[in-house]
This record gives structure tokens, C-alpha cells and sequence, in this order.
């Protein structure tokens, strides 16, 4: 047939703007059955049950040692880059300090858009101006800003579509997770638990960014679990959330971990339990109502916020099927719920732990607080972290990073709340084997190990969580915050802060192969297809590297 | 392999940590007392702070918590100061007793820390010539491109380490090594063995500098043997030197800043 190529045009013009209109290009339907396409990589924990498990098997044991680098790209920023990207039918969209959004051809590395949002300048966070992500809904995507705003980004042009302010920047408030998609609806939480906010998980309209529901994650009067505060202490109670939640579209509840309270290291000025800090609490994901909650480390006095990845898993449950959920916590104890109820159903302790001796049959601990002055195990950073741990259906083992032989010495002081001021409530310093010697933080700070494995290591851990004991763990010479990536060829990729990227049997925990990527692994990485081929990206320092199979 | 670290430093580890006043005892003699940093703490509170401010770094180029002076080195710059005002510099001089200055001396050089440790900083002259002479310091420590490198370079030691972390290194090595220096001792796939001091490790991978002064890197799977020492090869001078003498080291280690 021959045509004008006026016609033609006028043709292809209608043809693109009826797609357009008709077919938005990641409807819910598809996040929901995200398992169901392993070519992508469609929420920050792949798919709502956040098992990071990917059903692909291209690379397998037997040719893992033949990967090479395919394509790298270079962050265009300083500091630790913690961001998790997703990979939506061959483009890889990915964030980078401190609000930058690039849209990536996943084959070649190449940019297709850069999008560059500036925070406030009074914006504060903690512990980096970390993004670890975005979240996809039709052609939009999601993210959360150090300002705690929340933008609306057109995934094909990289324009923003709509920004809302999520709560108030003064007073140090500040987004840091990949959001989360629900149905219509786009969830997100707040930072800022060292400086004496009051948290909230909050869900708002993906078309127009007006709020549908809000949970604060600390009850104010009236509201079920204020007892747990005693005086005016809830105000500025903390209970931040800065890590991804979960969600069970069968149950329709969401899962999310909430961190410290607020002033971070003086419980005795905040007594009582302090809910919902250092829980996991089960909300409607229409209504933000709370189903029920489960609180790990109450009254806590050392920072560990219970930001893990809630893991959901359909498993026998001493012979019952059962819906769990897993839980590798900063505290140092692994615990297995079940996720229709909260019932506490096994915790175990996977690092040496000295602030509770045990827990009891409801799984609160029976905690053993340390004199002034002596050691508490395990230290600041935890036992674990928000790295994102994995679990392979096929080998029933649950993967995720810890911090072995590593303490932390705690000073409680009284602090007086300031708006937008840090409220540390005392501090600490991590025991080290000779006064003054070098310790580990938050990141690495140079290319050589002047601390050692004599303040802590990195292991690891593959924990059945039938048992809650550990089947066997790889150790690091360094302390690791790297997470986990599973597959259905029973392969585990992780990475630490040495900078050395593993590929390990998740069997039997054998090293398979490993590449020196030089810069440290702050993240999980993951896996995708792109034209039949398997990918697995993952960000060492300040390189996003994705290997392949060599041709 | 041998991981002997893996038992031997944990061990270690408690004993550095519940050593830290065994350490001290053998030295109290080149000490200031804790009544002595007390009391300078009010007479500093009273005389100095005005202008010195409450942590010691309200004066240009003066951080007297941390130990940056101007001019001063030893405990005896410090007191002629006190007394003698830097009058150039706008300092006026105090009347006071030797042992109020002696007090005011303790509360400088235990950081402001009433709870800490005050080490007594003597002559860096008559420590340099002990350095290179009878406390032996200079046949293991290289400073300013001079001497060998077996052991750490201390060009910048004064830069990095306080008083009293000098003091304890001096008097007790082992306790008060960094663990990154540990002595190794290596027995490679060929049978060689080789001694000398780690400069950086990971999970799979050790750099050291060998006993003739070679860079050198293993992968540690492949060595028959890989032992980290438990003790420093720094011999103590707790029993060659006078509390006077020593002193007098670590004022001359204190003048180690390091090339600019």
C-alpha cells in the first residue's frame, strides 16, 4: 500500500496517542504477578513478598565463573550509593545522590533521561543523603526526596508530573526508601528518628498525590497503644521508617518495620514500651488500619531500629501450611511470625547478644541492660541491618548479611527536644581491641582495613528458619552491608564492604565465583532478562556494574 | 593455614579492654594525680576559660584540649607561658604557685577530661637523643625518611596519638598495639617463610612489608600458613628508662607533626 507521508504521519500519530491512552505500561495486575515476568525487576524487592528470589536460570553453578562485565555506569555524585534499581521491559531506572533519577537502557548502560531534583537546603538525615529507589505505576514513576516530598516522574520523558510535600522539612523529616505500590495507591514512610520526629506510614493517590491514609507509627491520645508513653515523651517519639515495606494481596495487608525511639540512646527518658518503635505493624492497604503489630525491642536504648524487609513465605509450619513472615532483626535475634495474626511462633539469637538473655513465650525479651561503661553485644549497627535479606523456596534457607563479634559501649544522657535538632539522648563508642585504635561506622572509609576483624566481621548467614539455626555462613574479613539476591538455579549474589561481589552455592554456602569490584557493595543486587539474556546488576562504590554470560 | 588470630585475638581483645588500668599502675610515677587535673579544672574555669573558652579553642591557632600550642612542647613551656604571659600575643601572665600552674598543666594535658589520664611531657631534646641512643627507638622507626621501616613510620605520630597513647605504647606494646600492625608470619606454597609487619587484609587477600623491607601480597588460601602474632615486637622501656627519660620521649614524639 503506498501513502502520503503526510498520511502517514497523521497514521502513526493516532496510532501512538490510542497506545497512549489505552495501555499505561505497568498496570497494578502486572506488580501484583511480578514472579510471573523474572526479565523484571518490577518493586525494590522484586516481587510484594520481598523474597528476593528470582525464578530465572540462565546462570546456574556451572557457568557462573564464565560472567563478565557487560557495561558500567559511573554515579555522577559522592558518598555511598545505597539505591536498589528496577528494570521495566529493558530500561533500568535507578536514583543516585541526593534526588537524581536516570532511565538506563538495561543492554548497554546507556542514559536515556536524567532527572535532577534539588532538596531543601535545610533538609537533614542522619546517616547520608541516601535514595535507595523509586516505584513504578503505569507510566509513572515514585520517589520520595530528602525534603520529604514525594514526586511524581513521567518514566518515558523524566518530567515531573506532580510533588507533594509528604511532612515538614524543619523539623527533619526526610524520605530515603523506594516507595511502594499498591493498587492505586503509593505508600511511603519518613525519616528522622534522630531527631526526635514522629514517624508515619502514609498512602497517597499515584494520579493526583492527595493523601488516602495515614498510620502514626506513634499513638497519640486516645489511640491503642499510647499507654506505652508516658508524659508528652510520644511527641517527639522517633519510630522513623526508612526501609520498604511488603504486602499480601490475599490478606491485603502491608508490612512494615519501624525504627528507634526517640532520644535514640536514653531510654530512661522515654519510659514505658514506646510503640510502635522497633515493631513490625500489619495495615490495611486501604484503610492504614492496623491489624496488629509486634513490637521486637521495646523501651530500646541502642538504635535498633527494626527496618528489615519483612519476608513473607508460605511454608509448613510444624506440619501446617502456614503464612510467616521472616525476620533477620537488628537486635540479633531471628524470629519467625505468623502474618494473619502476629503470633510470635520462634526466636533465636544468630550473633552473640548480651542486652537480653532470652525471649519469652510471646517473644518479648527479657532484657539484661549492661553497667555504664561495659560493652553491650551486638553494637550500634546491629546484628543485621536494612540491607535486604533473601529466601529461596527451593532450599527452604533464609540469606542475609550479619555483624559477628562486634560491640558497642552506650552513654545515656538527657537531651531536650529542639524542633529540626538532633536529639541523641547520649551517644556511644564501638569497642575497639586497644584504646583509640580505628573502628567501623556507618560505610568504609578507605581503601585500607586499619580497624580489622578485631571490632567485628561480616558473615553470610544462610538460617533455616525451621530451627533458627544457622546452616552455614561465609565470613568476611570486614563487616558487610550487602544484601542478598537468590535464584532459581540456586545461586546467592552478595556483595560486602571489601568490595568483592560473591556468587555462592545457596545450598551449601560454597564461593563459586567472585570478581574485586574495588568500591563497597551497600545494596542488594539484582537479576533481569533482556532479549534472552540474563542479567545481574549490582553497585559497588561508585559503579553500577551489570554482568553477563560470556558469548 | 593457620588462623591463630581467630582464637588469639579474641582473647586479646578482653584482655586490652580490662588492661586499660593494668596498664597504668607501672606508671603512675609520670603521672599527674587526679586531684591535680580536678583542681586545675576550677583554676582553668576561673583564669582561663575567659578567653580560651570552655573547650580550650577559643584563641587562634590554640586548641589546649587537643594539645595544639603555638610554641609549647614540654610541661615546663607550658608552665613558663602560664607564668610569663605571651605578651606579644596579648597573653598576660598569672601569679600563681608552682603547683597551681602544675595543676592547671594536668587539666591541659588530660584533655579537659577530669576523669582522664594526664601524662607528664618532658624535654623533646633530650628525647630525641634518647630516641636514637638508649631507648633503641631508632633501629626499628623511621621518622622523616630516615631510620627502617620494619616497624610504623613515626613522622606524624605526634600528630595522631595523644600523651597518654604514647606513654602506654612506650610502656606496654603489645597492650596498646593496633591490631592492623600485627607481626605476620607466612610460610608460602614453596616452603619460604617470611616475617614481617600487615599493612592491609581482607577476606581474601593479606599486603605486608616483609623483614627486608619488601611490599609483598598473598592470597591466604594459598599459603601453607598464615600467623598473626599476639604480641609486639617493641620491646617495653618501662625498665630502661627512668620516668624523667620518658618523659622526655614522648615530648620528642609529640614534635612528629608530619610534612605539611
Amino acid at each position: 500500500m503506498k501513502m502520503k507521508p503526510g498520511a502517514r504521519l497523521i497514521l502513526l500519530t493516532l496510532v501512538l496517542a490510542a497506545s497512549y491512552h489505552l495501555k499505561a505500561q505497568v498496570p497494578y495486575d502486572r506488580i501484583l504477578r511480578a514472579d510471573a515476568e523474572p526479565q523484571n525487576w518490577l518493586t525494590y524487592n522484586g516481587t510484594y513478598n520481598s523474597q528476593r528470589y528470582s525464578p530465572l536460570n540462565q546462570v546456574t553453578p556451572a557457568n557462573v565463573a564464565t560472567l563478565e562485565s557487560k557495561w558500567v555506569l559511573q554515579d555522577q555524585v559522592v558518598g555511598a550509593w545505597q539505591s536498589n534499581p528496577l528494570i521495566v521491559d529493558g530500561i533500568m531506572y535507578v536514583t543516585e545522590r541526593p534526588n537524581d533519577v536516570m532511565a538506563v537502557d538495561a543492554k548497554t548502560g546507556r542514559v536515556f533521561w536524567l532527572y535532577r531534583y534539588t532538596p531543601a537546603q535545610d533538609a537533614r538525615v542522619c546517616c547520608g543523603a541516601n535514595n535507595r529507589g523509586v516505584a513504578m505505576l503505569g507510566d509513572t514513576l515514585y520517589m520520595g526526596t530528602l525534603d520529604a516530598h514525594l514526586i511524581a516522574i513521567d518514566a518515558k520523558n523524566g518530567r515531573p508530573l506532580w510533588n507533594i510535600a509528604v511532612a515538614d522539612v524543619k523539623l527533619a523529616y526526610s524520605i530515603t526508601l523506594a516507595p511502594l505500590v499498591v493498587k492505586d495507591k503509593v505508600i511511603v514512610g519518613v525519616g528522622g528518628g534522630e531527631f526526635g520526629i514522629r514517624g508515619f506510614i502514609a498512602a497517597y493517590d499515584a494520579k493526583t498525590g492527595k493523601e488516602a491514609w495515614r498510620f502514626k507509627t506513634i499513638p497519640e491520645p486516645g489511640e491503642p497503644g499510647h499507654d506505652t508513653w508516658k508524659e508528652d515523651h510520644w511527641k517527639a517519639g522517633g519510630g522513623s521508617v526508612w526501609v520498604t515495606g511488603s504486602y499480601d494481596p490475599a490478606l491485603n495487608l502491608t508490612y512494615w518495620g519501624i525504627g528507634n525511639p526517640g532520644p535514640d540512646w536514653n531510654p530512661d527518658q522515654r519510659p514505658g514500651d514506646n510503640l510502635y518503635t522497633d515493631s513490625v505493624v500489619a495495615l490495611d492497604a486501604d484503610t492504614g488500619q492496623r491489624k496488629w503489630h509486634f513490637q521486637f525491642t521495646p523501651n530500646d536504648g541502642y538504635d535498633y531500629d527494626s527496618v528489615q524487609i519483612p519476608v513473607l513465605v508460605d511454608m509448613n509450619w510444624r506440619g501446617v501450611p502456614s503464612k510467616v513472615l521472616l525476620w533477620a532483626n537488628r537486635n540479633g535475634y531471628f524470629y519467625v511470625l505468623d502474618r494473619v495474626t502476629g503470633k510470635f511462633l520462634l526466636g533465636t539469637p544468630f550473633v552473640k547478644v548480651n542486652w537480653a538473655s532470652g525471649l519469652d513465650e510471646r517473644g518479648r525479651p527479657i532484657q539484661t541492660p549492661q553497667a555504664p561503661g561495659m560493652p553491650t553485644w551486638p553494637g550500634n549497627q546491629g546484628g543485621t541491618n536494612w540491607y535486604p535479606p533473601a529466601y529461596s523456596p527451593r532450599t527452604g534457607l533464609f540469606y542475609f548479611s550479619a555483624w559477628e563479634n562486634y560491640a558497642t559501649i552506650y552513654k545515656k544522657e538527657q537531651s531536650t527536644y529542639q524542633p529540626g535538632r538532633n536529639f541523641p539522648g547520649g551517644g556511644f563508642t564501638v569497642l575497639a581491641p586497644v584504646p583509640g585504635a580505628p573502628t567501623v561506622g556507618i560505610g568504609r572509609r578507605g581503601p585500607i582495613n586499619n580497624w580489622t576483624d578485631e571490632v567485628g566481621n561480616g558473615s553470610v548467614m544462610a538460617m533455616d528458619p525451621q530451627t533458627g539455626q544457622v546452616k552455614w555462613k561465609v565470613k568476611q574479613f570486614d563487616v558487610t552491608d550487602g544484601g542478598m539476591l537468590t535464584t532459581a538455579s540456586d545461586l546467592l549474589f552478595t556483595g560486602g564492604r571489601e568490595g568483592y561481589f560473591h556468587a555462592i552455592d545457596a545450598r551449601d554456602g560454597k564461593l563459586l565465583w567472585k570478581a574485586n569490584l574495588g568500591g563497597q557493595i551497600v545494596m542488594a543486587p539484582i537479576t533481569f532478562q533482556v532479549d534472552g539474556r540474563q542479567y545481574v546488576s549490582v553497585i559497588s562504590g561508585h559503579t553500577l556494574v551489570t554482568f553477563g554470560l560470556r558469548e | 593455614m593457620v588462623h591463630t588470630c581467630r582464637i588469639v585475638c579474641g582473647v586479646i581483645l578482653l584482655v586490652g579492654t580490662a588492661g586499660i588500668g593494668l596498664a597504668q599502675s607501672p606508671s603512675q610515677d609520670h603521672q599527674y594525680s587526679t586531684a591535680d587535673i580536678e583542681t586545675g579544672s576550677r583554676l582553668y574555669a576561673g583564669q582561663c576559660s575567659l578567653c580560651h573558652g570552655p573547650n580550650g579553642d577559643s584563641v587562634n591557632g590554640v586548641d589546649l584540649r587537643r594539645g595544639q600550642f603555638r610554641r609549647s612542647v614540654s610541661d615546663e613551656d607550658l608552665a613558663k607561658v602560664i607564668v610569663g604571659g605571651l605578651p606579644d600575643a596579648g597573653m598576660p601572665g598569672f601569679r600563681l604557685q608552682p603547683s597551681e600552674v602544675n595543676t592547671l598543666v594536668a587539666f591541659i594535658r588530660a584533655g579537659f577530661d577530669v576523669s582522664g589520664i594526664a601524662v607528664k611531657v618532658g624535654n623533646p631534646g633530650r628525647g630525641q637523643t634518647l630516641f636514637s641512643g638508649k631507648a633503641g627507638c631508632a633501629t626499628c622507626h623511621r621518622v622523616n625518611g630516615n631510620g627502617p621501616r620494619v616497624a610504623p613510620d613515626l613522622s606524624d605520630i605526634g600528630a595522631i596519638r595523644s600523651p597518654a597513647a604514647l606513654q602506654r605504647l612506650l610502656l606496654d606494646p603489645t597492650s596498646a598495639m593496633l591490631p592492623i600492625n600485627r607481626p605476620v608470619r607466612i610460610v608460602t606454597p614453596d616452603g619460604r617463610t617470611i616475617r614481617g609487619r600487615r599493612l592491609n587484609e581482607d577476606s581474601y587477600t593479606v599486603q605486608i612489608i616483609d623483614e627486608q623491607e619488601r611490599l609483598m601480597s598473598f592470597v591466604k588460601a594459598d599459603l601453607r600458613e598464615y600467623e598473626l602474632g599476639k604480641t609486639s615486637p617493641m620491646p617495653s622501656v618501662a625498665k630502661t628508662l627512668s620516668g624523667e627519660e620518658l618523659a622526655d620521649v614522648i615530648a620528642f614524639l609529640l614534635t612528629l607533626k608530619g610534612l605539611p
